[in-house]
């Protein structure tokens, strides 16, 4: 504490330790705004039972039932194709974005912004009409993980950019095209293990937003995962709560995992919007 | 990997060039060929769709020009949806901006302590994540009829009878995912504020408010009100949350009703509502891009 450097350290004792009263004031609203949910969720899930049920009944109730697993596949299949997708469009163009055209960076910027903002229901509607040319896509849940690349692509951009922001560019391509690499051997075997954490944090994120998706698989009448709890928890609240809240475990495994990749250095991911 | 293919040919480091400008030229003219597949993309996904949905607003069911569809939506019942839509996303967005703001003030401001900042910032990443039916189903078991917290109420003698369909009631679950994403956002900003001028403003006798009045205010102001823009675009687009709550008079509802047709079908009105809600969403953009170019005058 810099209390010792002021020359009335009492005066400046007390009016910081008043400062910090309104600090951990909004820190115990924010904390009840995050908890008291979840701790909702957790004793609902385990309520509502007759006597004789055992107490995780509506978990039991939900594992059972065979709908449950097949729509988490689904939505867990349409995450990975998003990730796959993602990737394999961005990684070449960012980096070479980076390497020969950083003119294009500011309109990269808006176009990464630009899924954040375009109401998914409006870009369906759009879409619907276009896609209405290709019937055979249209049925096929492949269409989803192409949808949501464009959702993913803040994420996955912009923790890109940021990775590649952080690695000396020029002077790695210049060394491995000196060594005689292609570029393409170059983004293979020099680039991409420096992207690592960046490629694994908006994996993670594209993840957590392809499983979570409603919008746009509800009104193409796909049964993901999260069409699947709506339909249950309008009929049963109590199914639908628990699923809640192992759809939130989920959520929850793929942040923690993302700040513990990202706690060796910055984590620039989990922040990825906020650059 | 066509990116890749057309990078091969030329090699980052060439020969010595000596009086040969127009291979240069030529490898910087056809540099751009390595987004074409990126541009191609978003264009399908992105860019057309909302290019189509402008057209089809101004088209009849033939194919036809008419203003019809966006007269249809200057009446009730679309109006006042739309009113709905801006008041929960604006009230959101100020809520979520202002507590973000302050939460994260308190997490990184000295002698509070350490853990603060990694907890919160983990939390945030998942809560912000954390929307869509889930959230809709947990703000049910929290403080819907059978709620926890309504239980709770109850037992002390309050009867609390919440109702998602009201303008705070529907702001204060949307605050679940707007709180955590303010927080994300400024904590950068607030880390921008120099530990130097905190010190200097200090060491000129300057207390916390004056600090803030004089020097943090100015400088953070621009940049925490271009997040809550963002905000508020964020909210104005949710669908689900509402959807799953029975949340009806919502524009993103509406729109949703009208192509699925649970109650009548009118794709041409759903058309004009979406391009209601892209002009709404293109001013907001225009205002986020204006703030954050001041913005990051300081905040470098």
């Amino acid at each position: 504490m810099t209390a010792a450097r002021t020359p009335n350290p009492h005066r400046f004792r007390r009016a910081l330790s008043r400062v910090h009263v309104w600090h951990w004031l909004w820190i115990v609203v924010a904390g009840l705004v995050f908890l008291v949910p979840i701790y909702s969720v957790i004793q609902f899930s385990l309520s509502g039972t007759v006597k004789g049920q055992p107490i995780l009944h509506w978990y039991y109730t939900v594992f059972d039932d065979p709908n449950f697993l097949s729509s988490f596949w689904l939505s867990l299949q349409i995450s990975l194709e998003t990730v796959a997708i993602s990737l394999v469009l961005l990684v070449p163009t960012v980096f070479w974005i980076h390497l020969r055209l950083p003119r294009l960076r500011p309109v990269m910027e808006v176009i990464s912004v630009l899924p954040f903002v375009v109401p998914p229901i409006a870009l369906i509607v759009g879409l619907s009409v276009f896609l209405r040319q290709f019937p055979w896509l249209i049925v096929r849940p492949e269409v989803l993980s192409l949808i949501y690349v464009v959702f993913a692509l803040p994420f996955v951009y912009r923790s890109l950019d940021a990775g590649l922001q952080a690695i000396d560019l020029k002077t790695l391509t210049e060394a491995a095209s000196s060594l005689g690499a292609s570029t393409f051997r170059t983004l293979l075997t020099v680039i991409l293990p420096n992207l690592r954490a960046a490629i694994i944090g908006g994996s993670l994120l594209t993840v957590a937003i392809a499983m979570g998706e409603f919008t746009i698989s509800s009104l193409l009448g796909f049964n993901t995962f999260s069409v699947y709890i709506y339909n249950i928890g309008t009929s049963t609240a109590y199914e639908g709560v628990a699923l809640s809240f192992i759809s939130f475990i989920i959520t929850w495994g793929a942040m923690l995992s993302l700040f513990l990749l990202g706690r060796g250095g910055r984590s620039s991911a989990q922040v990825a919007i906020a650059k | 990997m066509a990116v890749a293919d057309l990078a091969a040919p030329d090699q980052v480091a060439e020969p010595v060039e000596r009086g040969r400008p127009p291979r240069q030229a030529r490898r910087r003219r056809w540099a751009f060929l390595g987004v074409v597949p990126f541009f191609a993309y978003i264009s399908i996904f992105l860019l057309i769709p909302t290019g189509e949905l402008i057209v089809d607003a101004f088209k009849t069911a033939n194919g036809r020009f008419t203003f019809a569809n966006v007269e249809a939506i200057v009446h009730a019942p679309y109006v006042p949806a739309f009113e709905f839509s801006l008041e929960v996303s604006a009230i959101c967005a100020l809520m979520g901006g202002l507590l973000g703001f302050l939460v994260a003030n308190a997490v990184l401001h000295d002698g509070m302590p350490r853990f603060l900042r990694g907890t919160f910032s983990s939390f945030s990443g998942m809560a912000a994540n954390f929307a869509g039916v889930p959230l809709a189903f947990a703000y049910v078991a929290t403080l819907g009829a059978e709620g926890i917290v309504t239980r709770l109420l109850a037992h002390l003698g309050f009867n609390l009878s919440y109702n998602f369909d009201g303008l705070i009631g529907l702001s204060l679950v949307y605050l679940y995912f707007q709180l955590p994403l303010m927080i994300l956002l400024v904590i950068p900003s607030i880390d921008g504020l120099r530990r130097e001028w905190r010190e200097a403003a200090a060491n000129l006798g300057a207390g916390s408010f004056r600090f803030w009045w004089h020097v943090g205010f100015p400088i953070v102001a621009p940049s925490v009100f271009g997040m809550m823009v963002l905000l508020f675009g964020n909210a104005f687009s949710a669908y689900a949350t509402a959807e799953t709550l029975g949340v009806t008079n919502l524009v993103t509802v509406w729109i949703a009703q009208l192509v699925n047709g649970n109650i009548t079908v009118d794709p041409q009105v759903a058309y004009a509502l979406a391009f209601g809600m892209i002009v709404i969403i293109v001013v907001t953009v225009t205002i986020y891009t204006l703030i954050q170019r001041r913005a990051s005058r300081w905040l470098r």
